[in-house]
């Protein structure tokens, strides 16, 4: 348990996706113009986080990883390696997935896919996602410790859109020269938002 | 996700390399840059730009992926289904990424160990996925080839500049070349630009820079 916890504060704060290893900058530069949109593709970033995080664990352990497929009983598969082909599959896993989830949000709860609807298509090519789960299968973790790293991620990845989008509301009111405008100063304020985030470095449970 | 649209029917009858096929190589490395202007593959820009080596492997690569991918799919575009195309395209370029991995691991691999997943993750890179988009579902083959090999061409040139003004102010050498030890000066390596938060601020000043000479403003 004291392992899941340090995973989790570890995933949120010191490996933040955006802070530390600069994941899925293209949506969290084009939506961080609003905090209402940010909140809704931050909840959606860590639901699709949460989910194929663990199934890619899966699909790794169980079907790609050297030996991994001598569950099947048959000595022709016991020693395949499939781990070559490993990023096309991650990437059908996650885009697969976001479909499904679209079409039963659609379906099932019409209020919620008003809310995420727009962003869901949008998080297939997030590459914290992929990031994510290229990052889980370089390090050892079960597959409980896989998904409290998903759920941390998306978490860590939901604030820093939430803040970066409150401060660029305020930034409406600031007089920034002109050429630095937009993206220029966006930038920036990244940059010093990543400075803040340093200050969890080595921190630890 | 801010892509220029860009549709051109190209116009029969030209010479092999036109006006508007040297337009198509040379816009993106200026007014329609893919990392300053159009806002995409900015996760790598940042991550891989700590030295000029991998910056300049993982260039070769983004090149090597968007203008093949880029012709693949524009010979293609007639045949894929609207509602299936992101699965398709992924597939696509995520064969390519995976040549370009294999091939890093077979004959550079420390460069593939020092890039770790950045190399995986061009397949997520929004310039590829762009770029299919934008372009090579609209156009042909050999224009999608050179918009391809345009765009990636402007993505390396952000990226070489922002890895020549970290490594050089970061660790005072250039592709692993020390400047200052050759020319006798003591020079103590500036910690913030090799940290991630160094990069973010280094491109900022870049795209400031940038569009300063070229005079482009942002409305909001």
């Amino acid at each position: 348990m004291e392992n899941l916890i340090s995973i989790a504060v570890r995933s949120i704060f010191v490996d933040n996706m955006i802070f530390a290893y600069f994941l899925g900058m293209c949506s969290y530069l084009a939506v961080s113009k609003k905090v209402k949109t940010a909140i809704g593709l931050g909840a959606a970033v860590i639901f699709v986080l949460g989910i194929t995080i663990p199934l890619n664990w899966l699909v790794y352990n169980y079907f790609l990883k050297a030996g991994a497929m001598s569950w099947t009983g048959i000595e022709a598969l016991a020693s395949v390696d499939l781990s070559f082909i490993g990023l096309i599959i991650y990437i059908s896993v996650i885009a697969a997935f976001v479909q499904l989830t679209e079409m039963a949000v659609e379906k099932l709860s019409p209020a919620l896919y008003a809310a995420l609807g727009i962003f869901l298509p949008l998080i297939a090519v997030n590459c914290s996602i992929l990031g994510g789960a290229l990052f889980m299968i370089g390090r050892p973790y079960n597959l409980a410790e896989a998904t409290t790293f998903g759920i941390g991620s998306g978490i860590g990845w939901f604030l820093a859109v939430v803040a970066l989008a409150a401060i660029r509301e305020k930034m409406k009111y600031s007089d920034v020269p002109a050429p630095l405008r937009g993206l220029g100063i966006t930038f920036i304020i990244v940059g010093l938002m990543s400075f803040g985030f340093l200050s969890f470095m080595g921190f630890s449970i | 996700m801010s892509t220029a649209v860009e549709e051109k029917k190209s116009a029969p009858a030209q010479p092999f390399i036109g006006k508007k096929e040297r337009q198509l190589l040379s816009d993106p490395l200026d007014s329609n840059n893919p990392i300053t202007v159009q806002v995409l593959g900015i996760c790598s820009a940042l991550a891989v730009t700590v030295q000029m080596k991998p910056a300049f492997f993982m260039t070769l690569g983004v090149i090597f992926v968007t203008m093949m991918s880029n012709l693949i799919i524009s010979m293609m575009r007639n045949i894929i289904p609207g509602r299936v195309r992101i699965i398709v395209q992924l597939a696509v370029v995520s064969t390519f990424v995976i040549l370009v991995d294999q091939v890093l691991k077979a004959y550079a691999y420390d460069v593939s160990k020092e890039l770790s997943v950045f190399v995986g993750l061009i397949v997520t890179n929004c310039i590829v996925m762009g770029r299919l988009e934008a372009f090579a579902m609209g156009n042909k083959p050999f224009p999608s080839l050179l918009d391809g090999i345009g765009n990636g061409l402007g993505y390396g040139a952000i990226l070489m500049v922002v890895a020549f003004i970290r490594e050089i102010l970061g660790s005072g050498s250039v592709f692993g070349f020390k400047v200052f030890d050759a020319i006798g000066i003591n020079y103590i390596g500036n910690g913030v630009m090799v940290i991630p938060a160094g990069a973010s601020i280094a491109i900022g000043l870049v795209i400031w820079a940038q569009r300063a000479r070229n005079g482009m403003v942002e409305s909001d």
